[in-house]
């Protein structure tokens, strides 16, 4: 049934249509849930894009850098520094090794103490940027060695703060995909009542249309039509609201975070128009299973 | 065409119908009769595919009722034209779309049907309400619209249950006129009725045979009447 109700879908079948009475109150209520779910649904994509991304930017970009501070007496700080340097240049599994500048050093304090700080007349401790090749080092090993010679140095991994966020990143995109699937499966239950009353409130069309000789795929396409198309029309108008919202939602600029990250990137922006298709899909599955049910149950 | 062999019907409880025969050749006209209540719309029934017999063998066009799955049984009744005594249409569709409907749902284009269908409601005498609602005719004309529904796809059977039940007396001759027109024609014709004195008024017209139901069985009754 279902593959000759598909390709009756296609084509249009005008008299097919016009046996089933137009139900104005349910059709439109129809039509509503599946444009709010639709509008929930681009959220929900958005929300797990976004964690996505954000657990593969704080999984690749963080694990790949790491810090070794060194905090020495004034005096001290260059050639340990350069003790440092040398010594991580020697260990296997470090791409680069780099002490920040002044400069760089400054930036990253403003935010704190302003732009007119002189670093250079404080005791601020120097910071070397380690960049890992993909094998990585062995962290345990260089803390070891650099404790050995160099005193100052602290070596900061950032595995500690990285793993607690890029775990809740990770469920974050979980419940993202999670709510969509449940948004899936309440179109798929509002379509099954919707389609059980639309089927119960037709039973003399449907009892004159077996008197006449319809069978039961021309009587079940007639339904199944008309609810997948106001599943898909509806789809189609809530995800242009819920991409429209994401759209218009504030852009942090530089400095975005989380929140304002809750967007589509590039591709992604395609994705929505997906949302209509499946709504139309789920909606087509869930009338054609309702309606076979109804009319097996008939004489 | 259609058989019934030792057919019997039970509604849940006892036994309706028992130990049923029946028969309708090609071309015959029959009136099947017995008192309210004791089965002739489910000997009808039984005769569409509607029901299927709690024993015996049914057999439409040559397969057993049993072995028939939904769509063949929809299929044979594009075969066999009905008329029920309370005949529902598709209130939200005109009566010239109601009459075409088994051609509708068999797939037949429109533009094919439409000669056909006003020699039809000409036929039955309601070319003038072709674009009447369903809801917007009178009881004679609801009866003529279901016999045309019946006949469109040139069936080659028309069980009729109680089709002159709701109309008068001048309605019900010309209904039973319209049958015996399409007996002639080569329909084989089974009428369910109480009604005695349209049996005797289509007894000087056409050969019919009439059958009796009496406590649950099928009797023959031609001598009677």
């Amino acid at each position: 049934m279902s593959l000759h109700t598909l390709s009756a879908l296609g084509r249009g079948d005008k008299a097919a249509d016009r046996v089933v009475p137009p139900t104005g109150f349910t059709a439109r209520l129809t039509l509503f849930v599946s444009a709010a779910m639709a509008f929930l649904a681009v959220f929900a994509l958005a929300l797990s894009l976004a964690a996505g991304r954000l657990a593969t930017s704080w999984g690749d970009e963080l694990a790949r850098a790491s810090t070794v501070r060194i905090s020495a007496p004034v005096g001290q700080v260059a050639t340990q520094t350069e003790a440092a340097l040398r010594l991580l240049q020697q260990t296997p599994g470090v791409a680069s090794a780099r002490a920040l500048s002044e400069a760089e050093q400054q930036a990253l304090l403003a935010p704190w103490f302003g732009p007119d700080l002189p670093v250079s007349d404080l005791p601020v401790p120097q910071l070397i940027e380690v960049t890992e090749t993909s094998e990585g080092y062995d962290a345990a090993g260089l803390r070891l060695r650099l404790q050995a010679e160099v005193p100052g140095a602290v070596l900061d991994d950032h595995a500690r703060w990285r793993k607690p966020l890029v775990a809740a990143a990770a469920r974050l995109k979980m419940l993202g995909w999670v709510s969509g699937l449940l948004i899936a499966a309440a179109v798929g239950a509002m379509v099954t009542l919707a389609a059980n009353a639309a089927l119960s409130a037709n039973a003399q069309v449907i009892a004159v249309l077996r008197l006449v000789g319809a069978t039961d795929a021309y009587i079940a396409r007639a339904f199944v039509r008309r609810f997948t198309l106001r599943a898909l029309s509806g789809a189609a108008v809530g995800t242009v609201l819920g991409v429209g919202a994401v759209a218009l939602l504030p852009s942090g600029g530089e400095t975005a975070g989380f929140l304002t990250g809750l967007s589509f990137r590039g591709w992604h922006w395609g994705i929505p128009a997906l949302v209509p298709l499946l709504a139309a899909v789920v909606a087509f599955a869930a009338t054609a299973v309702a309606a076979r049910r109804v009319l097996g149950g008939l004489s | 065409m259609i058989e019934l062999d030792n057919v019997a019907y039970s509604y849940g409880g006892g036994e309706l119908l028992s130990e049923l025969s029946l028969q309708l050749a090609p071309g015959s006209f029959h009136f099947l009769t017995g008192p309210s209540g004791t089965g002739k719309t489910t000997l009808l029934k039984l005769c569409y595919g509607a029901l299927r017999p709690t024993a015996g063998q049914a057999r439409l066009f040559g397969t057993d009722v049993r072995e028939m799955d939904r769509d063949a049984v929809a299929l044979s009744r594009r075969r066999i034209g009905v008329v029920h005594q309370d005949c529902q249409f598709l209130d939200h569709l005109t009566l010239a779309e109601n009459v075409a409907l088994p051609l509708t749902v068999a797939g037949e284009p429109i533009s094919a049907q439409d000669q056909n269908l006003r020699e039809l409601l000409g036929w039955v005498g309601l070319s003038s309400r072709a674009n009447a609602l369903p809801p917007e005719l009178s009881g004679g004309e609801r009866q003529r619209a279901a016999l045309a529904r019946a006949v469109i796809s040139s069936p080659e059977v028309v069980l009729a249950d109680e089709p002159t039940g709701n109309v008068d007396w001048e309605m019900s001759q010309r209904l039973l006129r319209l049958l015996i027109e399409l007996n002639r024609m080569g329909v084989t014709v089974l009428i369910a009725t109480h009604d005695l004195q349209l049996i005797r008024a289509a007894k000087s017209q056409v050969q019919a045979r009439v059958l009796r139901i009496a406590n649950r069985r099928l009797q023959s009754a031609g001598v009677d009447l």
